[in-house]
């Protein structure tokens, strides 16, 4: 296919384009292969994985899930499957995907070429980015998201300074303070604006024996020093979260650590035109989805932490999902509803108990939200060119 | 610094590769980021803002924020958190927004 610029370039077409190789990703291009699809799986980095790559402890959940295994072992599993798979996927790596055409066509970059990629279904699995926290100072050398600690330390070995303060008691927090002592790195303390500690006891209770003191109620006012972080002021905070005055005190460290939870990286979504909707319990801004991770425009599915911040098992069973979805949507498969829902039934079981609580929240607001939508009819809304 | 002794995680680090930072002679590993050999040596002040000129440091290291753009063998505006170190690399603190046509 030949696009209208007068310059021929010529059009690569795939059935089924994957943007992300993290987990969701991953799992999406292996049903969709498994079932016969065309796939084209595209990551901006040198590997596979995404943030899969860097942690280091161990999942829980079933063993459909993984549980037990690192999750730096998952992305080496997911991957080897690519290759010893029943079809291929044809992998796209240091490539960008850099926005959407009205006609269905992705801008891709590999290189510093840009190309057009011509996919009759799209699976975005961009995952999600580190949230920043407003406190004076915020943008010093050394305040770092959780991750990004994860990826020097994990990845690289590099360690991020002497003395960390962590921001955030939830898993993240308290695992990345877990890893930050297996790399030799002191942890002054971990603070958490809330009343009581928001990650798993058995993580919690493995920092606090380890000597870190979690403060709860807390919040950080503002990092000091001149070119990079020299020490952080914390305070106390009313049940409100506002600062009580006359409780500052401050704590001499070289790296403050944000773990106060994540955003979805919804761009392309956006730009492409799927509905999105404000749900604060899933991170931010997500795409009206159904449960079979099917956006508003019905040739674009999602998955994983870009349709709600949740964890990596979650974003493994909703990649296969939108995997099977997307396939189901190209090839007749007499197994599909069998399938779909028994993914569905992993779904509700990783979401059960009180930690799924603000994920079903979230969930329950964007179905109501589905519900009230009056659907437009799927081939008129498209403007899809075909084939 | 550099993780010494890891419980779980055993480091195999490619071979050592020489780079500059502002014309000072550095070494990193091969596989690694720039961002990464940098820090590992000390240096985690990237660049300043192109309005305030506040220091900058990277803060995501998975090349979303735009924090750590560095002038990397000339070309303005490299995300060092992604860009991975090459043999005789010149990375530099960036100026202002930089440009696209100087080569020097």
């Amino acid at each position: 296919m030949r696009c209208k610029r007068e310059r021929v370039i010529f059009l690569q077409q795939t059935e089924i384009a994957v943007v992300g190789g993290g987990p969701a990703g991953l799992a999406a291009a292996l049903e969709a292969v498994k079932m016969g699809c065309q796939v084209t799986l595209i990551d901006r980095h040198a590997f596979l994985g995404g943030q899969l790559v860097k942690q280091t402890h161990k999942f829980f959940g079933s063993s459909k899930q993984y549980a037990g295994i690192r999750g730096i072992d998952i992305a080496k599993r997911l991957a080897g499957d690519l290759d010893s798979g029943p079809g291929k996927v044809s992998l796209e790596l240091n490539t960008t995907v850099l926005g959407y055409y009205d006609d269905g066509v992705l801008l891709v970059e590999k290189d510093e070429r840009v190309s057009p990629l011509f996919p009759e279904r799209i699976i975005v699995a961009t995952g999600a980015m580190e949230k920043m926290l407003l406190f004076r100072n915020n943008d010093l050398p050394g305040v770092y998201g959780a991750g990004a600690v994860q990826t020097l330390m994990n990845l690289y070995g590099v360690v991020p300074g002497c003395r960390v303060l962590m921001i955030g008691a939830g898993n993240i927090g308290l695992i990345v303070s877990y890893q930050l002592l297996q790399a030799g790195v002191e942890v002054a303390a971990i603070v958490e604006g809330d009343t009581r500690i928001g990650g798993y006891l058995v993580h919690a209770a493995k920092v606090q024996r380890s000597g870190i003191p979690i403060y709860t109620s807390h919040t950080i006012l503002e990092a000091t020093g001149e070119n990079c972080v020299e020490g952080a002021v914390i305070c106390q905070v009313d049940e409100k979260w506002q600062p009580l005055a006359g409780t500052e005190r401050e704590i001499a460290v070289d790296v403050i650590c944000l773990a106060v939870g994540l955003t979805p990286l919804t761009e392309l979504l956006r730009q492409a035109g799927c509905e999105m909707y404000y749900v604060p319990e899933l991170g931010g801004y997500v795409p009206l989805r159904d449960e079979n991770m099917q956006t508003t425009l019905p040739h674009i599915f999602v998955a994983g932490d870009a349709a709600g911040v949740e964890e990596a098992s979650i974003a493994m069973v909703e990649g296969k999902i939108a995997g099977i979805s997307a396939a189901g949507s190209l090839r007749s498969c007499t197994k599909i509803d069998g399938l779909l829902e028994a993914c569905r039934q992993e779904l509700h079981e990783l979401r059960a108990g009180d930690t799924g609580d603000k994920s079903r929240r979230g969930l329950e607001k964007l179905r109501k939200t589905m519900e009230k939508r009056k659907y437009a009819e799927k081939d008129e809304s498209t403007g899809l060119l075909r084939a | 610094m550099r993780v010494i002794q890891h419980p779980i995680l055993h480091f195999q680090r490619g071979r050592e590769i020489k780079f500059t930072f502002n014309g000072r002679e550095l070494t990193g590993y091969e596989g690694e980021t720039i961002a990464a050999a940098l820090h590992a040596s000390g240096v985690r002040a990237l660049g300043h803002s192109p309005r305030l000129n506040r220091p900058r440091g990277f803060f995501c290291a998975t090349g979303n924020c735009s924090s750590c753009l560095m002038k990397v063998n000339g070309i303005a505006n490299v995300r060092v958190c992604i860009t991975p170190l090459q043999e005789g690399a010149v990375v530099e603190v960036q100026k202002g927004k930089g440009d696209i046509l100087a080569t020097d």
